[in-house]
């Protein structure tokens, strides 16, 4: 049994060092969660906050912003793709934000700009962010989560929800 | 948009959740799972302390984490009649996966029944009769009686001959020890039948006789061995994709550089580097790409060979080693025979590979190096050689396949470390029968038979033809023809006058009809003809055993009820058994009725002890207790003894002749077990007896096969085989080729398990798939004028069928891969029924053209075309 887990080492290597390189550039582009909504009872559904990503004026159009959502661990990006897409927001319809962890094992992944894609360098996993992050070929047993946006009307971008529970959670916000 | 779950938490296992061992019951690789359930009015919390991985989900957890499990690992289904919550999640203590689940296994949970989730509630749940004009619910007595009574007045009538048989003969899900056993005595040792055929072929034969043939069972090595090896040399297989984990979990750390320690410390006396790998196929794969990422492009030799020509490539490979001096000479000499005269007949220039192949000398020439090169110091290098069914399903099969094994022979690279010559495997395997002697070589084509008019009464174990056959489009029309006749005339009489109905059914048989009895646990495109249908359990709703493509034997345990009136295809075997008995016996035949005595299992284990602990080698060893205890590492058959024992039998017995018994931790093929048993009923093991029950001492098993350097033949040699090239072997596949455009290539995709039984019912794969995917090369699609997701047909003089169009590069012009099996356009259609000498369908080699059908349909709009292939990050 040993000699089996060498992906296993690499990964966690990987992830430490990756992650903690979105984590830094998500505070770089201040966006500070809001404390959940408390309710009692329990929701159905958890009670996701709502936070502030960014403004329209720092997207560039094919150039990934790392943000997080709904907590500073959770790490994601924030891309204006160019072209107007099912689910995208803002004026040209083409603002959409991703988590970035995988959700098959949890690696962080990379944006390839040529084909608008996620990929995982962990086993290859592929996500379209033109297709509300459809998994083009991959592993996970789920596409890619996808946060809900919102433009108002000063161009802030805000976060308020996800449509996939998040990788290494049991619940997308946690207590 | 993508399909979403729209799941934002899930609930967590209490740390007294009940944890069983599982074992993935889709491919192959076997992956270790472990199931936690616990009543459905419960949950755990997040403290270490309060869940049942024991683990700290407070925060966000780390990549790779053992406590994670995604919606698709999570269901609420029935155990010992109560509602449970299930979370079935890959095994972290498991050798073969490390923790590792596939866009497949990943989903075992999603793809259990469940009356409260709703999910897969296709599932069959009661027996099925014709009545009335359509399928209706029966009592097991009633639909078991109906079949028995069909049975037995056939046979009265046209012999054993006129009972056609369709059964499985793997392990996995649809399979294991316990139901092949079943229906392996039922039809074997009960009756004599001999026009049977598999799951996936026309007749009942090995897909790799070529191998076996020369002393060589398939499944010869373990898979630490592709983490030893200097090379890795694979030939028409994909396996990021078809042994997903076997390929992440075992080659990559080796194409990484990563298993150099261990190399170092199992075999301290050479060089070593990080693996190459050379793969043959005609396409770019998946695989390959990821090759290239992992190992850099330089160690990676994609031969892409003109499609069937892979025996020229094998043929000049070997020439090539034996005139370049690399053959292990002592080897060859203590271990095997017929060498020279094979060297004669095979001598194959690497120019005239090149010429024939497509691929450049200079390729051919380094894949001779990279194979069997010594290495630096002289030391031999160690070359894994493995095959799927690109070989299997391809050209020439037995041929084939033998000048493959002749070069792993030639290497010396069986029964050794970083070697083997295996087969890499669909299913898991799971064969424990009498013997099949009397089907004979060649086998009955079984669906040429059906076709013909031949037989009348067909039993299906878990087949659908209707997907998965070749010649699909005619094999379709004739069997609904037949089939139809026999609903007719039942609806000819009233249901209730069970007499009168059996004389009806008769009268349509013998004037062609055919009475179908389709067992399976979803409704299939071939049960869709049935005039009864018996709803089976699977995997995890019965205990189920079998062997992964390194003969490593797990239990999995039921961890929860089969739907409804379902049950265990040994038990099923097991009331139609009994029934018969009772039918021969009223109709005043004691002779025929008493040889179906000897089914009264009360449990699946009951049928296991019957079968594989009775009657397989070294079964003697292995028990539920046993294999419980060694949880989902389990041991690599054949068992040689005990723990408590040690092994009991010391060297090697070679099976030498056809039906005897072979004892001793030796060697064997794997699969069919063919030289190993007796073929006289009750003709079991004769080992050290062991205790039979009770105990859970540790099983030992056997690593490698034919580490003692003697094969499975007579003498222990293995032997070379003469394989001349004989250009496209089955008939009317050189004219097919030269009168059609398009290659169709064909086989698996990731995202889908087998012919999509289970996943036809999962959202997520068939959002995904709504219909099979043809991929084109984007030029080819441009001069067809061909959008991204238009609808096509594919057509030739076979058949018809349909998928989308996926432009993809790696794809040469005027070639294509589709999906196999896909129930919503079946390949098979456009497949000749041509086959190879021992009737081995040849579906690789299918040539068509294609047209466009309609735009693309709604339910493609919102999917993805971009390339499969992953790029690393610049
Ligand atoms: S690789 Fe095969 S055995 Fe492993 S989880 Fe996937 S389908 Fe199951
Ligand atoms: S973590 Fe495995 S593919 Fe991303």
């Amino acid at each position: 049994m040993s000699g089996c887990n060498k992906l296993t080492e690499s990964g966690r290597r990987f992830f430490l060092g990756r992650g903690a390189l979105a984590v830094a550039g998500a505070a770089a582009a201040s966006t500070v969660p809001q404390a959940p909504a408390k309710a009692t009872p329990a929701l159905a559904r958890v009670a996701y906050p709502v936070s502030r990503l960014g403004n329209m004026r720092d997207l560039k159009v094919n150039e990934p912003m790392d943000i997080s959502y709904p907590d500073a661990d959770s790490t994601g990006v924030l891309i204006k793709l160019g072209t107007r897409v099912e689910g995208g927001v803002g004026p040209d319809g083409d603002v959409v934000a991703f988590s970035n962890l995988c959700p098959h094992k949890g690696y962080p992944m990379f944006y390839q700009a040529d084909d608008r894609t996620l990929n995982c360098p962990g086993h290859y996993s592929r996500f379209d962010c033109e297709k509300g992050g459809l998994q083009v070929w991959g592993h996970a047993t789920q596409n890619l989560a996808q946060f809900r946006l919102r433009v108002d009307a000063g161009g802030d971008i805000h976060a308020e929800g996800v449509d996939e529970l998040l990788y290494g959670r049991h619940s997308n916000v946690l207590a | 948009m993508a399909y979403k779950r729209n799941i934002d938490r899930l609930p967590i296992p209490p740390r007294d959740a009940k944890v069983n061992n599982v074992v993935c019951h889709y491919c192959i690789v076997g992956c270790g799972y472990k199931a936690y359930s616990w009543p459905v009015n419960r949950q755990g919390g997040p403290a270490p302390d309060d869940n049942a991985y024991g683990e700290d989900m407070r925060g966000q957890l780390g990549a790779d984490s053992a406590a994670w499990a995604a919606p698709s690992m999570y269901n609420v289904v029935r155990h010992n009649g109560q509602d449970v919550h299930i979370v079935i999640k890959p095994d972290h203590d498991c050798v073969v996966n490390s923790g590792l689940g596939s866009i497949r296994g990943a989903r075992m949970a999603e793809m259990s029944y469940s009356t409260v989730t709703g999910t897969q509630q296709a599932r069959l749940t009661d027996p099925l009769v014709w009545r009335y004009g359509t399928m209706s619910p029966a009592s097991w007595d009633d639909s078991v009686a109906l079949v028995a009574e069909v049975t037995r007045r056939v046979i009265e009538e046209q012999g054993e001959d006129g009972l056609l048989v369709s059964a499985y003969d793997h392990g996995g899900a649809g399979g294991g020890y316990e139901n092949t056993w079943a229906t392996g005595k039922l039809y074997f040792q009960s009756m004599k039948v001999k026009n049977i055929r598999i799951h996936n072929r026309p007749a009942y034969n090995s897909e790799v006789h070529g191998s076996r043939d020369m002393g060589v069972g398939e499944l010869n090595n373990c898979y630490e061995d592709a983490e030893l090896a200097d090379t890795l040399f694979i030939a028409g297989a994909n396996s990021l994709e078809t042994q997903t984990n076997y390929f992440l979990n075992h080659w990559v750390p080796n194409l990484r550089g990563s298993t150099l320690d261990k190399k170092q410390s199992q075999l301290p006396n050479e060089p070593h580097a990080a693996a190459r790998i050379i793969v043959v196929d005609p396409r770019r794969t998946v695989t390959i790409a990821a090759c290239e990422a992992e190992a850099g492009k330089e160690n990676v030799l994609h031969l892409r060979i003109n499609s069937g020509t892979d025996l020229v490539l094998f043929n000049a490979l070997f020439t090539e080693i034996a005139t370049k001096g690399w053959a292990d000479k002592a080897f060859i000499a203590t271990s095997t025979s017929n060498y020279d005269a094979a060297i004669g007949a095979n001598r194959t220039t690497v120019e005239e590979a090149a010429r024939l192949t497509g691929v450049s000398a200079e390729d051919i020439r380094k894949a001779a190096a990279w194979i069997a090169e010594p290495k630096q110091g002289g030391a031999r290098r160690r070359t894994m050689l493995a095959y799927e069914k690109g070989i299997i399903w391809g050209n020439d099969n037995y041929r084939t396949n033998q000048s493959l094994v002749n070069i792993a022979l030639a290497t010396g690279n069986i029964g050794r470390p970083g070697g083997g010559c295996v087969r890499l495997g669909g299913h898991q395997e799971g064969y424990a029968r009498p013997s099949d002697a009397h089907v004979g070589k060649p086998a009955q084509n079984v669906d040429e038979l059906l076709i013909g008019g031949k037989g009348g009464i067909h039993h299906v174990w878990g087949c659908d033809h209707f997907k998965t056959t070749l010649n699909a489009s005619e094999f379709k029309r004739a069997y609904q023809r037949r089939t139809n006749m026999v609903k007719e005339a039942m609806d000819s009489v009233p249901a209730g006058d069970r007499a009168a109905q059996v004389e009806a059914i008769m009268k349509a048989i013998r004037a062609g009809g055919l009475f179908s009895v389709d067992v399976d646990i979803v409704p299939t495109q071939i049960g869709s003809c049935a005039h009864v249908v018996l709803p089976a359990a699977t995997s995890g709703e019965m205990n189920l055993t079998s062997m992964n493509g390194e003969r490593r034997m797990r239990l999995t345990e039921r961890y929860m009820d089969p739907p409804g009136n379902a049950m265990p295809d040994c038990l099923i075997v097991a009331r139609l058994a009994q029934a018969l008995e009772r039918s021969f016996r009223t109709a005043g035949n004691a002779a025929v009725a008493d040889r179906f005595r000897g089914y009264d299992w009360k449990t699946e284990e009951d049928a296991f002890m019957d079968g594989y602990h009775q009657h397989e080698k070294g079964g003697e060893f292995v028990t539920y207790a046993r294999l419980r205890a060694m949880g989902t590492n389990g041991f690599q058959e054949p068992a040689v003894g005990l723990e408590t024992t040690g092994a009991v039998a010391g060297g090697t017995t070679t099976g030498a002749s056809p039906g005897m018994v072979v004892q001793g931790p030796g060697i064997e093929g794997a699969r069919g077990r063919e030289p190993v048993q007796q073929a006289a009923p009750g003709a079991g093991a004769t080992g050290t007896p062991a205790a039979t029950t009770g105990g859970s001492e540790r099983i030992l098993g056997t690593k490698r096969l034919y580490a003692d350097g003697k094969f499975n033949r007579p003498d222990g040699k293995a032997v070379f085989a003469a394989t001349p090239w004989r250009g496209l072997q089955a008939q009317g596949k050189q004219a097919e080729k030269d009168s059609q455009r398009f290659l169709v290539n064909n086989g698996r995709a990731n995202h889908v398990w087998q012919s999509a039984y289970l996943d036809q019912h999962n959202d997520f794969v068939r959002d995904r798939f709504p219909y099979p995917y043809i991929g084109m090369n984007p030029d080819d699609m441009g001069e067809l004028a061909l959008k991204p997701g238009d609808l096509v047909e594919v057509f030739n003089g076979n058949g018809a069928t349909q998928a989308v169009a996926w432009p993809e590069g790696g794809l040469g012009r005027n070639q294509t891969f589709m999906l196999f099996g896909y129930p919503t356009g079946v390949q098979g259609n456009v497949v000749s029924k041509a086959t190879n000498e021992l009737v081995i369908p040849n579906y690789k080699q299918t040539w068509a053209n294609i047209r466009k059908l309609s735009d693309a349909p709604e339910a493609v709009r919102h999917l993805s075309w971009k390339t499969q292939e992953y790029r690393a990050q610049t």
